[in-house]
């Protein structure tokens, strides 16, 4: 079993019509076993930055403790948010510097940028950023996630039908998949609130 | 194999570990303490290879104690948790430990506690976990009978339980348990569950 497939995860970000989603499945696991239903993927960097965080859960919280006290430097420094296109250049240079001992973790970054705009990326372990316009993906369910999402995107989505699109995306995936599931957690962004909202799928 | 399981009950959380220290095919005690008591209101039970273990919970108790005395007050069960996890993430990519532990612990102001810490430094706080191959018993035993709220007696019956399935069905059983408990008036040893009794040094 590779090291990534080590706890089990799934996670997508959708673009939508001045909004974006992000959402993750909640199994933590170690192989086979099921330690725990409640895990969280998606943190919140700042109002309209979340960040998620798939692969080795040991590695995506130090990862996560790292890049949550560079945004703090950063915002004693610049007194503001840092903005989502320098945040996925810092994750990426910060994986990049760990190119032959890399964290085992594959981050989606999701946010809104200048005018509202909606930024989402994925990269791989070692800082390869890959930006999109509709919907980007990672985990063990991933290649799941691509076809369901190819499938359910459209562009320019409302939130509330941008919710129910990644919520089914996400959980007809993740049941294709034994080490991700237990239910899903989609976090909607909009310039105004964040909504965030559990899903309940099949519990196995 | 060792088996290390704890649940958080109404106003306090108990943990369970076996007292066998093994090597190979040769069984050299069957009354070792695996839980350490942290401080006051924190237990702490490890599994894994007996060197790192010994080592590596002394080296927290030591510094949970030196915070203290530094500071003046105790640290909670959450920070102890995560300072646990960051010694175990620094050191994993260059002397890992192989230990896992469940910390158990009772905060005046949040109630009872129990952090699940793999040997990769992976943290989860749970109302229930177990490790080892026990765990397949243990943790079905409580998926079944927990409830969040459970009373003393329910939680040491349901413990007790989970020592009867890995006593009947694991091949390699330890025949002996230790079991502690830490609620508002401290950690302490709640029983030992000995099946087989090391024979008195004459």
């Amino acid at each position: 079993m590779s090291i990534f497939e080590y706890n089990g995860s799934a996670l997508v970000a959708m673009v939508g019509k001045n909004c974006f989603a992000i959402a993750s499945d909640r199994r933590l696991g170690v192989q086979l076993q099921t330690i725990a239903t409640d895990f969280q993927r998606i943190s919140k960097i700042h109002d309209r930055l979340f960040l998620g965080l798939s692969g080795l859960a040991t590695d995506a919280q130090t990862l996560y403790q790292r890049l949550v006290f560079r945004h703090k430097l950063y915002q004693l420094r610049e007194e503001r948010d840092m903005k989502p296109e320098t945040f996925a250049n810092l994750v990426s240079a910060i994986l990049y510097e760990k190119r032959f001992g890399p964290y085992f973790c594959q981050p989606v970054i999701a946010g809104l940028g200048d005018d509202d705009k909606p930024f989402i990326c994925t990269m791989d372990s070692i800082g390869a950023k890959e930006l999109a316009k509709d919907f980007v993906v990672a985990g063990t369910a991933s290649e799941s996630l691509y076809g369901a999402c190819e499938s359910m995107f459209k562009e320019d989505m409302e939130p509330e039908e941008l919710f129910e699109t990644v919520s089914q995306a996400l959980l007809s995936s993740v049941d294709r998949d034994c080490l991700s599931g237990w239910g899903g957690h989609v976090y909607v962004v909009t310039p105004t609130e964040v909504k965030e909202r559990l899903l309940k799928g099949r519990m196995d | 194999m060792e088996c290390v399981f704890g649940l958080v009950g109404n106003d306090f959380a108990v943990v369970a570990a076996d007292t066998s220290a093994v090597h190979s095919i040769l069984v050299h005690k069957s009354n070792e303490d695996k839980i350490m008591v942290l401080d006051s209101h924190k237990l702490i039970a490890a599994s894994g290879e007996s060197g790192d273990r010994v080592q590596f919970t002394e080296y927290i108790q030591k510094n949970v104690a030196l915070y203290q005395f530094r500071n003046g007050i105790p640290l909670t069960t959450a920070a102890a948790a995560n300072f646990t996890r960051g010694e175990l993430a620094t050191a994993l990519r260059k002397n890992p430990y192989s230990v896992n532990i469940l910390l158990a612990g009772y905060d005046k102001e949040t109630g009872p506690s129990l952090y699940y810490i793999d040997y990769i430094a992976t943290l989860h706080k749970v109302d229930k976990g177990a490790f080892g191959y026990g765990s397949y018993f243990s943790l079905a035993m409580m998926d079944r009978h927990f409830h969040s709220g459970m009373t003393v007696k329910e939680a040491i019956d349901l413990v007790d339980k989970c020592i009867m399935e890995i006593r009947s069905r694991l091949v390699v059983a330890p025949p002996n348990f230790v079991i502690k408990i830490v609620d508002k008036d401290g950690a302490r040893e709640y029983a030992w569950r000995e099946s087989v009794k090391d024979a008195a040094v004459a």
